[in-house]
């Protein structure tokens, strides 16, 4: 197991009232995205518990890119994950996102 | 763990978005629907119960937004014990917890998560339907109604599991005992197996999809076992001739056969515990008078069709393709399939 | 003039020889090897016929067991080394050279076998190529062939897996070599003559039915939700794009995705006879939805499929069948037609390179090549044009007398940037190299050379590499989709958007898909089970891919 803290500055609040959600499953090739909003409007963390270990650098330029396209200011995000491929795990930080902007 | 705390109920998200179809609805009549969803979202009553996860069937089959989570993931309470395998947790360790309504009645429901180590019961995920139980008693619920999908105990945490199946089954009993009714509802990949079957067994009625397996046994446990000359668990249709839903249908071990959607769950669940039995020495013995009968009856058959064909069913070769509608018809004609006492 | 008729004379011997373990031309499945042994000399070149569906086994297991000191250094000419049998002989020393194509579940061991010396390895085919040889340097002096049953004067009916048999038969009996064929059962009147009876010498009554391998079945309840997305990429960006009609698919999850969002996403996007009407393909179960709701004028097919032949049978207006109803397959037809009359071949593979060479041979395992390289490939004997193969033309060329330009047939890789065991697809180096370096071969086990390739589809994005005019560019488009493998992540990302821009890459937003919106709703079905029901309960699934 690896965890991996990601912590970035954004431009703007993720707009939506909606104090949390979770979306995916932590299962082989998937994960599960807990997002809550407890940060500052222009603060957002990422934290990862991964099964697989040695993708750090993968990792921080998937949060990276993530971040920079849907400006999730004030979101704390948490991930358990089973293996997820990069684009899976884009996938469900966007679908999280859109849950918390609902 | 206390999981009844009220204040600490707050509801939290799924994904609505993606309510799942059914495949084939444009081919399939769409005739199943009754007037029962006053309450509840219609696009999202057809999704796929199959499909759906844990968290999608429970907001799905409830009354819309009447979903109130027990120790949600936000609580983190998760396993204590995967991280030493090197294993992922799960916020909700596979399991959601909680009360809703079911077309206006109040009901505690627990999901288990079939994709999350095969559904299987930990310590805390074994604790939480545990607790969910136990606060019936104080709750006083129309029902429990608990959404199967599990492969059995976690071998991780076996020890922990296995208290949790036998405090599971106890607590059940005691529900039932007073007078409120226990429902299992068996749809999902995982099924109801191991432990999972045993909680089944206990409940006051099962409603079961084709897809649903119920068993004590999985399919390789029998074969590494016994052999694969004595049961070959990679002939799926095998598989599903002896544990499957349309089985445990004919067989009474079920009590009800619905479509693979949340709908047909929801209105099979409304009814079923409409009917739920008394659980007094008269309902036990009519059980075990029920259950000796078919060991007599059947005793001696090699296979699953060679049950339905005693049962009466003319092609009985023909039950696994026929479709939900025709062996819906087929299994109201034979007797033994509702001579259900539980 | 005796010279003139040597070979002619041998097999008159052999024929002669074999004789003493048959009744006519019937063999008992207990004296395969005695006769085996009689009608083999040493040397031999031999086609075990060992098809994609259809296996020799009864005869593969009678070869296995030849005495070594009476048959050996057999030259096994085959298009498939699928049983383990097809590689005992090489064990025990009765054969010594292969020539073959495609070696699916066996390429593990048999890239250990060429590492050891125990092969010698004349070269991986397509299938074509080897059919081809199987006429000028590579004729067999012996098949074994496999049908479902056959009468006693030999008339063959192969079943609806015909594929490499009518092929292999052609080549061996008209060129003086002899023909023993296992069949399931003998009858006095075989439901269609597929090979006349005076092209097979003897007939092997086999102890069981013929193994056939299920290996075109995806089971939609597998499918992701990015290979949901790719494939609505691939429906937008090329099929309607291009208007591609004629097409053959690759046996992937991505185009199985794509048969399945035909009836639903095509559907929404009005593109229904547009595209994706006439196929040369295996009877795949994922395209029963469409072609139930009427989006396929016909297929063609190079085998069948495990479960499908009821299926087939109630639909001939779409199938090619014999007059017993059931489906007419022919590999070396179908091949030739994927190469000439089919205007994109989309597919998978496992390593594509910065040039866009692709191969499916990892260090460990040699898959060999099957048909994927006739299929994607631009063949420049194809003189007639269409739309599509116009348009893919124009792109790639810009300048020119337009009577003279030809045009391009579209070869589409479709890959997730990661594969099983987030092992990248897109690498520096083939490791097809690496193998050539150790067994001495002297090209890589390419599949698809990069000059072929069109466009490359993953969940980033569509490299459209016709539009590429350099080297740079079109490292530059590779990278531009492979994601976050090394590959990816080493972009020049100014030059990556400049590309956009052109239209060279397209995301998925460039052509108004969300990644949101891929959803397993979308498929028409989401289980072997909605295909059974799709199919009017016609497709019969092998058990394991049962759930009921």
């Amino acid at each position: 197991m690896e965890s991996l803290t990601f912590r970035h500055t954004t431009q703007k609040p993720l707009p939506g009232t909606k104090r949390e959600a979770i979306t995916g499953v932590v299962a082989s090739g998937n994960l599960e995205v807990l997002l809550e909003r407890v940060l500052a409007p222009d603060a957002c963390e990422v934290a990862v518990e991964t099964a697989i270990n040695g993708y750090g650098d993968v990792w921080e330029a998937v949060v990276a890119d993530f971040v920079a396209r849907a400006q999730p200011g004030g979101l704390r995000i948490s991930i358990n994950d089973g293996g997820a491929r990069p684009d899976t795990v884009a996938l469900r930080l966007l679908q999280g996102v859109r849950l918390m902007e609902a | 763990m206390a999981p009844t705390d009220p204040n600490h109920a707050r509801p939290i998200g799924d994904d609505p978005s993606s309510p799942i179809a059914p495949a084939t609805a444009g081919r399939r009549s769409s005739a199943g629907r009754t007037g029962s969803d006053h309450r509840s979202d219609p696009v999202r009553l057809e999704m796929s119960w199959y499909e759906a996860s844990a968290r999608q069937r429970v907001a799905a089959f409830l009354d819309a937004d009447t979903f109130e989570e027990f120790v949600g993931p936000t609580e983190r309470a998760m396993s204590p014990h995967l991280p030493l395998f090197e294993l992922p947790r799960a916020f909700d360790d596979g399991i959601v917890v909680g009360r809703g309504r079911l077309d206006g009645k109040p009901v505690l429901v627990a999901a288990q998560e079939g994709r999350f180590m095969g559904g299987a019961f930990g310590e805390v995920h074994g604790a939480k339907l545990v607790g969910l139980l136990r606060a019936a008693l104080e709750v006083r619920p129309a029902a429990v109604l608990i959404l199967f999908d599990t492969g059995g105990v976690r071998l991780q945490e076996a020890n922990a599991g296995e208290t949790a199946i036998a405090e599971a089954m106890r607590a059940i009993t005691e529900v039932r005992a007073a007078g409120i009714p226990v429902v299992g509802l068996i749809g999902g990949r995982a099924g109801a197996y191991g432990g999972g079957g045993l909680i089944a067994g206990t409940c006051a009625r099962l409603a079961v999809s084709e897809s649903g397996r119920i068993s004590v046994s999985g399919p390789e446990v029998i074969e590494t076992n016994r052999g694969a000359e004595e049961f070959d668990s990679r002939d799926r249709a095998l598989v599903w001739r002896t544990m499957g839903g349309k089985h445990r249908r004919l067989t009474g071990g079920a009590d009800a056969y619905v479509a693979d959607t949340v709908a047909a769950f929801r209105d099979a669940a409304l009814d079923l515990i409409a009917r739920a039995p008394a659980f007094d020495l008269a309902t036990l013995e009519a059980e075990q008078a029920r259950l000796e009968a078919r060991l007599t009856r059947f005793g001696t058959c090699r296979d699953g069709a060679d049950i339905w064909a005693r049962l009466g069913i003319n092609d009985a070769q023909a039950v696994p393709a026929m479709t939900d509608a025709a062996f819906t018809e087929i299994a109201a004609g034979v007797p033994e399939a509702s001579h259900d006492a539980r | 003039m005796n010279e003139w008729r040597q070979e002619r004379a041998a097999r008159d011997a052999r024929i002669a020889a074999g004789s003493a373990f048959a009744t006519g031309k019937v063999v008992a499945a207990e004296s395969v090897t005695d006769l085996l042994e009689a009608v083999l000399r040493p040397g031999d070149r031999v086609c075990l016929e060992g098809d994609n569906q259809k296996q020799a086994d009864c005869l593969a297991r009678g070869l296995a067991a030849c005495d070594p000191s009476r048959i050996h250094d057999l030259h096994m000419v085959q298009s498939g080394i699928v049983l383990p049998e097809h590689l005992d002989v090489f064990e025990t020393g009765v054969a010594k050279r292969l020539d073959y194509s495609y070696s699916g579940p066996q390429g593990a061991r048999i890239a250990k076998m060429l590492y050891g010396g125990q092969i010698a390895l004349g070269a991986v085919h397509t299938y074509l190529e080897l059919f081809a040889r199987y006429f000028v340097d590579l004729t067999p002096h012996v098949a074994l062939i496999a049908g479902v049953s056959a009468d006693r004067d030999g008339n063959l009916y192969t079943g609806p897996n015909t594929e490499d048999t009518p092929t292999v038969v052609e080549a061996t009996h008209f060129k003086n070599g002899l023909v023993i064929a296992q069949v399931n059962e003998i009858v006095e009147r075989v439901p269609r003559v597929d090979i006349p009876g005076d092209r097979i010498d003897f007939v092997v009554e086999a102890d069981r039915p013929f193994y056939v391998e299920p290996l075109f079945t995806r089971d939609p309840a597998a499918m992701t939700e990015t290979q949901i997305l790719i494939a609505m990429m691939a429906i937008k960006g090329i099929y309607a794009e291009y208007g591609v009609k004629r097409l053959n698919h690759g046996i992937g999850f991505g185009t199985a995705a794509i048969e399945l969002l035909l009836p639903t996403y095509g559907e929404r996007l009005g593109l229904k006879g547009q595209i994706a009407t006439h196929w040369a393909l295996n009877p795949h179960p994922t395209l029963i939805p469409a072609i139930e709701s009427g989006w396929v004028k016909q297929v063609h097919c190079f085998g069948s499929e495990v479960g499908m032949d009821r299926y087939i049978r109630e639909r001939p207006d779409v199938f090619f069948t014999g007059s017993d109803g059931s489906l007419r397959s022919n590999r070396a037809f179908c091949q030739t037609a994927g190469l000439y009359a089919c205007d994109m071949f989309i597919g998978a593979t496992l390593q594509i390179d910065l040039m866009g060479h692709s191969s499916t041979v990892t260090q460990s395992r040699v898959a060999g090549f099957g048909g994927a390289p006739n299929m994607g490939s631009d063949p420049h004997g194809r003189r007639h044009p269409s739309d599509t193969w116009m348009k893919a033309g124009r792109e790639a060329q810009t300048s020119g007398e337009p009577s003279l330009m030809r045009g391009r047939k579209l070869v589409v890789q479709l890959v997730e940037t990661f594969g099983d065991g987030l092992v990248p697809t897109f690498v520096e180096r083939l490791d097809a190299m690496e193998l050539a370096k150790k067994t001495g071969l002297e090209l890589a086990p390419v599949m698809i050379y990069a000059d072929d390739v069109t466009h490359i589809v993953t969940e980033e994005g569509i490299a459209n590499l016709l539009l590429c005019r350099d080297a740079d560019e079109r490292e530059q488009a590779i990278r531009g989709v492979a994601g976050y493998t090394p590959i990816g992540r080493g972009r020049d990302r100014a030059k990556v958007e400049d590309l956009r821009a052109r239209g060279v890459i397209r995301r998925p937003e460039d052509l108004g898909i969300s990644a949101l919106d891929a959803d397993r709703s979308l498929l028409a079905a989401r289980s072997i089970k909605d295909l059974v029901h799709w199919s009017g309960g016609l497709y019969e699934p092998p058990a394991k891919f049962r759930n009921w």
